[in-house]
């Protein structure tokens, strides 16, 4: 049996990661988040994890020194990796949706959109058949169209808190999002065995969960 | 954009240096020698092609490709891939010779990055293409020499996945009834989304006994008994053929030998619709990507005038030196010093040492800043220095 190495994102999601991956019975280090080591080696899984910036994931698992990943939709869509996205771990569950100042319309002349979501929110824009400006950020997207960066901003949504704390509204939703397990293809062949298990363990425990 | 740095380069292209060199040399003779040992000959076809003609039939997708304008406003490409080129020559000339046609080719390819480094948008291509040839002997001869390919170059531990594409296909029309719902779902498989293959399947309008077998799909991977399996998905004639296909072609790579390196993988699409029946590709540990892939593309030739079936691979230069791992030291030179008194010593000496097939350089002392670190890099050297006799260090 070969190692495989899992790029786990950082932050929000990693803890509900790190849960499903226990309650699948994988023996994880307690501290694997407070640890200073990058790296960490779980030798009786025959694992190694290591964390990333959520962004970053798929662009691990795709240039292959990951063989999987655990990312958010989100990424996957707006990164456009080529990687094999074979479960749907169904955590940290959000939605990308366009907000804004309420009672506002868009720009006639060139609405901008403020975004940490550039590709996404273009394709949405355009599908739309609306033509858009795109303004990358790279985080607090809320504050855009509080100090009049932008008409509208396109951004994760989990609770709407931070929408409401801002005094912003939502205008529409653009898709659902949850957490997926990602596969380098490569990866997924030369280690179909130890892949196989991985998805098979989980997908027991995410069928346990939804029953109960 | 701000001034460009004299070193830089247009994104995705790459130098190869020396001991890169060297190494690549060698791993493309070995593979070139084991093509040319199968009795497939070499073509060159220009770095440039219309983009209507290549540029349209070749796999790669239309974002990917170089574009420019020659001097009457024509749109020309930068090969992408050298199928089609190919495809092109022996459509027009080629064909009228013996077919079935077996042609091998070593050249660069060029497909645009257009988000980032670490990928090359230019690379070297090997591979071979055998026209004309519409039998499981053909696809069979292909996939073997392939292996062949790979052993040759020192490479041990690969893997190689293989599909059918018209089994995709049968499934999914007779499940789905009409090309465009099946288009949708392939796609799915082409962009390796099983959660949205999954997703879609379930809010289908099909009854559940389909859905399972959409479903059941996506496990079809592994050995023989993925086969027996997939029997079970389908009906009709024309899935089974392309099963029986699949059987056949794995029991001549049992008889050629290489069917270890061999597992089968039917939800593999690797092309929208460029492919017409048996598809694979190659994988090699530590390299994230696939090293070659290949394929039947009986449609192709019949683009440029001349329909006849055909199969063939290309394998990535750039990955498989990647998955090879180690490099070659710097290539074992003699070097010949001496000063300008005892030259005609010195270039006697090189003479009969690379009459004898060594690799000599002769090197005026008098041009050398620090002898030392020069010939530090040859596996010896002779010095023709002052008045004594020259001696070996």
């Amino acid at each position: 049996m070969s190692m495989l190495t899992i790029a786990m994102p950082k932050g929000r999601i990693f803890e509900e990661a790190a849960a499903l991956m226990q309650e699948a019975g994988y023996k994880l280090p307690p501290d694997l988040d407070e640890s200073r080591k990058l790296i960490i080696e779980v030798p009786e899984e025959n694992m190694r994890f290591f964390l990333a910036k959520p962004m970053d994931v798929a662009t691990y698992v795709e240039h292959g020194v990951a063989d999987v990943g655990i990312a958010g939709k989100d990424v996957l869509l707006e990164e456009e990796r080529d990687v094999y996205e074979l479960l749907d771990l169904k955590i940290s569950p959000c939605y990308l949706a366009v907000a804004g100042l309420p009672d506002t319309t868009l720009n006639e002349v060139a609405p901008k959109i403020a975004t940490k979501y550039p590709t996404v929110a273009s394709a949405y824009f355009r599908e739309k058949g609306e033509q858009v400006e795109i303004i990358k950020l790279n985080g607090s997207i809320e504050l855009a169209p509080l100090i009049g960066l932008s008409d509208r901003i396109v951004d994760i949504v989990s609770t709407g808190r931070t929408l409401r704390e801002n005094g912003l509204v939502e205008y529409e939703t653009i898709v659902g999002i949850t957490s997926r397990l990602i596969v380098n293809p490569v990866s997924y062949r030369i280690k179909n065995k130890e892949i196989s298990n991985l998805v098979n363990r989980l997908t027991d425990t995410i069928e346990e969960k939804a029953v109960r | 954009m701000s001034k460009l740095l004299m070193f830089e380069k247009p994104v995705g292209m790459r130098d190869t240096l020396p001991h890169i060199y060297e190494t690549k040399r060698k791993v493309k003779e070995a593979a070139e020698g084991a093509m040319r040992s199968w009795g497939y000959r070499f073509i060159e076809t220009p770095a440039l092609e219309y983009y209507e003609t290549v540029g349209d039939a070749s796999a790669i997708l239309d974002r990917q490709l170089f574009k420019l304008l020659d001097q009457q406003g024509n749109t020309l490409v930068l090969r992408p891939d050298m199928t089609a080129p190919i495809a092109r020559v022996a459509a027009s000339k080629l064909l009228k010779e013996r077919v079935p046609l077996r042609l091998a080719y070593s050249a660069s390819v060029y497909r645009a990055q257009q988000r980032e480094g670490g990928r090359a948008a230019e690379f070297e291509q090997i591979g071979v293409e055998m026209i004309g040839d519409e039998t499981m002997s053909a696809d069979a001869e292909v996939i073997a020499l392939l292996v062949s390919v790979m052993k040759e170059t020192g490479l041990e531990k690969f893997q190689l996945s293989l599909g059918h594409i018209r089994f995709t296909d049968e499934l999914f029309r007779q499940i789905l009834g009409t090309e465009e719902r099946a288009e949708q779902l392939r796609r799915f498989l082409y962009e390796k989304n099983y959660v949205g293959y999954r997703e879609h399947v379930k809010n289908l309008p099909l009854s559940s006994i389909d859905k399972q077998r959409l479903l059941q799909f996506l496990n079809l991977s592994g050995g023989m008994d993925c086969l027996d399996e997939a029997a079970k998905l389908i009906e009709g004639s024309a899935g089974a053929e392309a099963l029986d296909e699949l059987r056949m072609v794995f029991g001549r790579l049992q008889e050629y030998g290489v069917d270890e390196y061999v597992t089968f993988d039917l939800p593999l699409v690797s092309h929208m619709s460029y492919y017409t029946g048996l598809v694979f590709e190659v994988y090699a540990d530590g390299v994230g990507a696939p090293i070659g892939n290949g394929g039947r593309y009986d449609d192709l030739l019949g683009k440029f005038g001349h329909p006849a079936g055909a199969t063939g691979f290309g394998l990535r230069v750039d990955f498989l030196l990647e998955a090879i791992g180690q490099l070659e030291d710097e290539a074992g030179i003699h070097c010949v010093l001496f000063s300008n008194d005892r030259r005609v010593e010195a270039i006697e000496e090189a003479q009969k040492r690379r009459a004898a097939g060594e690799c000599v350089l002769l090197q005026d002392v008098a041009g050398v800043k620090d002898v030392d670190s020069f010939t530090e890099s040859c596996k010896s050297v002779t010095f023709f220095v002052g008045k004594s006799s020259g001696g070996n260090v």
